[in-house]
């Protein structure tokens, strides 16, 4: 498999704090990555940098091989990268057509279209479609998020971005604040998109969730990758050590 | 505005398990289904009280048509203040823009002295065009500046009047042509007053563009969650500033139908129109925080104070008392608008 997306040497400063100090990532095709890390490691940062929601002050990114630049989220989109951030970024008081369609609209055919007429059916019953390809637990597409479940919100906010990531979905802590049920369908969500072909960035402190979706993990420490595991034979202490920086590492360390 | 094309498609939805429809076939249940409902409710009752009171004086054709008559130019910055509203803005200044553009066409239109359509005709176009002027200045101030709408709206309330009062030297300017005051201002078209039709036509388009289009649609996400708005992509401060020019631009509108209605610039009569105004909204359902409300609901919430002054007249007491009573109404709505929140935040 050929590597799909990759950085190197990404810096970002926040007035004292080095958040990002030269980090590396990379990315296979089809392949679930998970990035993990103790708080303040640089994260949620580097996720921002890869997804054009953060501007670096050095470093590369590299997509399919070419070199590229995302000034928004939107160019990040057009290469078919989505990310689904920690607070999910769902409007609370529209159902989950009119979040999972927000900002990308099916319009009407001809004329209606043109003065702004929206297709709403179509929309519908495509959500409907995706959460059922999902496995959501979502059994309206009609229902105002913001009286869904937690677990449920989650699966919107999934199906949106699976729906149009046909290259890279990042998944920001998407079992935080879930109970089991719900978790074990997030995971289930996971495997899924990624038997679609799509390759999964998943950021998570589950060190067993990470180790049971995850075909590699990243680690990071200080704003830097310290070290990158197969999952496979890979202990939760040795992922704890390498993280805590209790275990030493020759730079790139096990692999 | 067709209820029926999102309803009918029950049958042929592809996971026979996922609800795609939301049900309302009639636009009973689809009024039931919005918190408006239960205002409707007070309006009836308030229909209904004055009607058993007074039944061969209010539930009358002239009384309803004087009713429709009186609301038909706040109906028309109402339709703009919903979309502010929506947004969770706050529109101050229609008063004030209402005035300064009737102002600036009743200078003109006196100036070119003719009284027949084309006049009228270049009293629209300024009046619309002052409107629209201040509207997206309004709207370029919260949206690219960052200065909270309140306070923005709060000095062009200022600002908009004074500079009505420096070009009239604070007289009003009293005279419209005559083909607008008798054809807009008394005119009547099958017994109705052509204004009110003027302010229905505004008041559906205004529905139409809410709840059908997309640009409706970003207006609730732009209310409801400003950041996820911002990233999907949406043109958020683009939006804002369309949003209060087109409330600018009907509060133009309205300016030259109160100079149609009342054959003179209103300078000194429009200070709580705004407030009224924003007040009818809100008891309409229209959540101050953003994210919710209907076109409908408003028009509900402009009738209740509409209704009360003619009630409270026509049974002969003080109509001071309709002000208590619209105050009232007021909290009242927003004390529902809140619990109905906090039910929702709980997961209902």
């Amino acid at each position: 498999m050929s590597v799909l997306f990759e950085a190197r040497g990404l810096s970002r400063r926040f007035g004292r704090v080095q958040a990002l100090d030269g980090a590396d990532f990379d990315i296979d095709e089809g392949e679930v990555v998970a990035l993990i890390g103790d708080n303040g490691a640089g994260k949620s940062t580097l996720v921002k940098a890869l997804t054009g929601n953060l501007a670096v002050d050095s470093g590369e990114l590299r997509f399919q091989g070419e070199p590229v630049s995302f000034a928004t989220p939107q160019e990040a989109s057009r290469l078919g990268i989505e990310v689904v951030h920690q607070d999910l970024a769902l409007a609370p008081h529209l159902d989950s057509a009119q979040n999972m369609y927000l900002g990308r609209e099916i319009m009407r055919p001809g004329l209606l279209g043109k003065l702004g007429f929206m297709d709403n059916t179509t929309m519908r019953e495509a959500t409907a479609k995706a959460f059922t390809e999902l496995g959501s637990a979502v059994r309206s597409v009609v229902v105002p998020v913001g009286a869904m479940s937690g677990g449920q919100k989650q699966s919107v906010a999934i199906a949106r971005a699976v729906a149009w990531a046909n290259k890279v979905l990042f998944l920001d802590e998407p079992t935080a604040a879930l109970g089991v049920v719900q978790t074990r369908n997030v995971l289930d969500s996971i495997k899924r998109v990624r038997d679609q072909g799509i390759a999964v960035v998943l950021i998570s402190h589950s060190m067993p969730h990470v180790l049971e979706v995850a075909d590699r993990v990243q680690v990071l420490r200080l704003g830097r990758r310290v070290a990158t595991f197969e999952a496979e034979g890979t202990s939760v202490e040795t992922l704890v050590g390498a993280m805590t920086g209790a275990l030493e590492l020759n730079q790139e360390g096990a692999a | 505005m067709s209820t029926a094309t999102d309803d009918t498609r029950t049958e042929d939805r592809p996971s026979g398990t996922i609800e795609t429809s939301a049900g309302h076939t009639s636009i009973v249940e689809r009024v039931q289904a919005v918190q408006s409902a239960w205002i409707l409710g007070v309006l009836v009752v308030i229909i209904a009280v004055f009607g058993l009171m007074a039944p061969s004086t209010f539930l009358t054709v002239g009384n309803a048509t004087n009713i429709a008559q009186n609301v038909s130019i706040w109906a028309v910055l109402a339709v703009g203040v919903t979309f502010v509203i929506i947004t969770s803005g706050i529109d101050l200044s229609i008063g004030s823009v209402l005035v300064v553009s009737s102002v600036v066409a009743a200078q003109v239109m006196e100036r070119m002295g003719d009284q027949g359509w084309g006049t009228a005709a270049v009293g629209l176009v300024l009046s619309v065009l002052v409107g629209i002027f201040w509207g997206c200045f309004n709207g370029f101030m919260v949206a690219k500046a960052n200065v909270p709408p309140l306070i923005v709206t709060l000095g062009t309330l200022s600002i908009a009047l004074g500079i009505a009062q420096i070009l009239t030297g604070g007289v009003d300017v009293r005279s419209a042509p005559t083909v607008l005051q008798d054809n807009i201002g008394y005119g009547r078209l099958a017994g109705i007053p052509v204004i009110s039709i003027i302010a229905l036509v505004i008041v559906v388009l205004g529905g139409i563009l809410l709840h059908k289009t997309r640009f409706g649609r970003y207006t609730y996400a732009i209310g409801s969650n400003e950041t996820s708005a911002r990233r999907v992509g949406i043109n958020v401060d683009r939006k804002l500033l369309q949003i209060y020019g087109f409330t600018g631009f009907l509060a133009g509108i309205a300016g030259l139908l109160s100079l149609a209605q009342y054959g003179t610039t209103t300078i000194a009569g429009q200070s709580l129109t705004n407030l009224n105004v924003i007040a009818a909204v809100v008891i309409g359902g229209t959540s101050i925080f953003g994210g919710t409300g209907t076109m409908f609901g408003s028009m509900v919430g402009l009738f209740i104070p509409a209704v009360l002054q003619a009630g409270f007249v026509i049974i002969g007491v003080s109509p001071y008392w309709q002000t208590v009573a619209v105050g009232s109404i007021l909290i009242a709505a927003v004390y529902v608008d809140q619990h109905r929140r906090a039910n929702e935040a709980r997961g209902k």
